[in-house]
């Protein structure tokens, strides 16, 4: 519900303050009112007003004098003049100084009702954007970056510092470390956070798609280039763009992305005209960039142009005294959001999951726990309810990636294959789980 | 049951009276007495802006002692104005007991249209609700068929009802319990 308006009448003629008293009241507004401007700025001292509707002409300190005190306290207060004499001097002085109109008494009730509508709209508006900012502030927070090991607690001085620059940045992190919110926290913490964060899996995507995913599109451009599009370079104009898995794009591309960070322009695909946007490149990688360089398949150019500040995220197996702290974060998270009553961890369960070695991070402990919720009985999550055996099976596997392959393969056959299921299992959208199911070359068993 | 006395000074057909008697009787559940009035409006005249001031004329009405009324609404035929606005239809004190009302803009004849009594007291009956809603704590409401709406042209009053919406209604009951 939209609170009260409140207005301060200022008015050294009593008539004049009584008439517009009722009116407001009749209105629905708070209404308090002072005879002269010094009472007012009085009044102002322990009170806040929305809006200010104060005579120019009183005596002593005038309405003008008033409106310039008013403005240096409170720069965005809504001040409205009224004069029985109106001079186009006096106006322009008035609204010079900052006020938000300026009537002739006695004015026209529907100029008063429109006057107060959109001085109204405008306090709504400027309401509303308080509002939006503090959720933005609230959704981006660095709430779920958790641990406090000194591991984790270096890296989030680094992302605070980095954060205020406008300097590139690349995460490195083990698959499921979380390095998308690694990079959502800088931009949450830097200037830029009221503007947007875009994110761009190029991995999720083919050469050409990436590139009109980036670049943005004329209309009849290529086939199916129905309109003309954004791309994402424009769309995170004054804010940040997030590369995420930026080993996997082509050495055109690497080409395109250099020139495009070292100019802020760049052409819509089909496109003859000259974008500018003034984004910040955040990227993200799970490979040994450096050494792709050495072996020659990332340009050392572009390497080094994303790379001005290269932030780490240490695996969850290198900061086990974090788990008991992400436990409970993730079981207060999946509680809420399923509706079921806070839950706790038997002690057991919880020693075994700090033996645990994690391989696939954090993301894997975060699955366990949700898991654990829906199968769990509710009050305690228990080991019976933790897939701790199955999943030390799969990580018992010789690297990485055959523990992945193993474990994807485990999850698509739990839900018989089923992509859309299985790809929400594993947190990865269905993009990613076939280039997987392509990687490792996995099918359905008879 | 509140009583609600309406007061006319001037010249004013009987039947507009009677039937807007009728209509806040229907509307607030009251009985209401229709009197008369008798005052020098000369008194009341800004030869400035050749209008009668409504708030001299509000105060003058709320110091008029009617012990047996709990509401007092008083009417007039002439242009009504307050210092700062060109023009009033009426006015009232808000959770207070007195109002005002004035017919003078509500015929169509003062817009260069042809006559029309029923416009002229739809809209009467209209402006004497929603004062009398104010005198029983009720502000402008946002719905647009309820007489509370505010209505800076006669062409506002045209488009709403005579009745209030419900929220208003209700706020009016609640009012009307706590006086009780």
């Amino acid at each position: 519900m939209a609170r009260k308006i409140s207005i301060l009448i200022v008015d050294d003629e009593e008539s004049v303050r009584d008439s517009l008293y009722n009116w407001f009241l009749e209105d629905g507004f708070r209404v308090e009112y002072a005879e002269n401007a010094k009472k007012a700025l009085t009044i102002l001292e322990s009170n806040q007003f929305d809006i200010i509707l104060a005579d120019i002409k009183m005596p002593g300190m005038d309405g003008l004098e008033m409106l310039r005190r008013i403005k240096s306290l409170k720069p965005d207060a809504i001040v409205i003049v009224m004069t029985a004499f109106a001079t186009v001097d006096t106006a322009v002085k008035a609204l010079k100084d900052g006020a938000y109109d300026y009537v002739t008494k006695p004015f026209d009730p529907d100029d008063l009702t429109h006057l107060i509508r959109n001085a109204t709209k405008q306090i709504s508006l400027a309401d509303e954007n308080e509002t939006l900012k503090k959720k933005v502030v609230s959704l981006e927070n660095v709430e779920d970056l958790i641990g406090n090991s000194e591991a984790m607690k270096d890296m989030l001085r680094e992302v605070e510092s980095v954060a205020q620059t406008n300097s590139s940045v690349i995460i490195t992190g083990e698959s499921g470390t979380g390095k998308e919110l690694v990079a959502r926290a800088i931009h949450a913490n830097s200037p830029r956070k009221f503007f947007p964060f875009v994110s761009v899996h190029c991995g999720a995507l083919t050469e050409s798609l990436l590139e009109s995913e980036l670049f943005g599109h004329e209309k009849g451009a290529f086939t199916g280039a129905m309109y003309n599009r954004k791309g994402r370079f424009e769309m995170a104009d004054s804010g940040s763009i997030f590369l995420d898995e930026i080993a996997t794009i082509s050495t055109k591309m690497q080409v395109e992305l250099l020139r495009v960070l070292e100019s802020k322009t760049f052409m819509r695909v089909g496109g003859n005209k000259e974008i500018s946007s003034d984004f910040r490149v955040i990227c993200a990688t799970n490979k040994d960039l450096k050494s792709m360089v050495e072996k020659g398949t990332f340009r050392e150019d572009l390497f080094y142009r994303l790379n001005v500040v290269n932030i780490q995220i240490p695996p969850l197996r290198d900061r086990k005294e974090d788990i008991p702290l992400l436990v409970n974060y993730f079981i207060k998270k999946y509680c809420t959001s399923m509706n079921k009553p806070p839950a706790s961890i038997d002690p057991t369960a919880l020693k075994r999951l700090q033996e645990f070695n994690f391989p696939g991070n954090i993301r894997e402990l975060e699955n366990m726990i949700e898991r654990a919720i829906v199968v769990g009985d509710g009050k305690k999550i228990g080991l019976k309810d933790l897939p701790l055996d199955k999943t030390i099976v799969s990580s018992s596997a010789e690297s990485l990636d055959d523990f992945e392959r193993v474990f994807i393969l485990q999850i698509l056959n739990k839900y018989s294959w089923n992509i859309s299921r299985t790809a929400k299992a594993l947190k990865v959208d269905r993009v990613t789980l076939y280039h997987k199911i392509k990687k490792y070359d996995l099918k359905p068993a008879d | 049951m509140p009583n609600i006395t309406l007061i006319s000074f001037g010249y004013f057909e009987k039947d507009i009276l009677e039937k807007t008697a009728e209509a806040v009787e229907n509307e607030f559940h009251a009985l209401v007495n229709l009197r008369d009035g008798h005052i020098d409006l000369s008194e009341f005249y800004d030869p400035a802006r050749r209008q009668y001031n409504g708030n001299t004329l509000l105060k003058l009405v709320d110091s008029m002692p009617f012990p047996d009324s709990s509401k007092t609404l008083g009417l007039f035929n002439v242009d009504l104005f307050i210092p700062i606005l060109t023009f009033i239809f009426g006015q009232a004190y808000l959770n207070g007991r007195t109002g005002i009302a004035s017919l003078y803009r509500f015929s169509n004849e003062r817009y260069g249209m042809t006559g029309d009594n029923q416009f002229l007291v739809d809209r009467f009956k209209k402006e004497v609700i929603h004062e009398l809603g104010h005198t029983f704590g009720l502000i402008h409401c946002h719905n647009q068929t309820c007489v509370m709406r505010s209505s800076t042209y006669v062409e506002d009053i045209d488009q709403k009802e005579q009745s209030f919406c419900p929220s208003c209604r209700n706020e009016l009951e609640i009012h009307n319990d706590r006086q009780t």
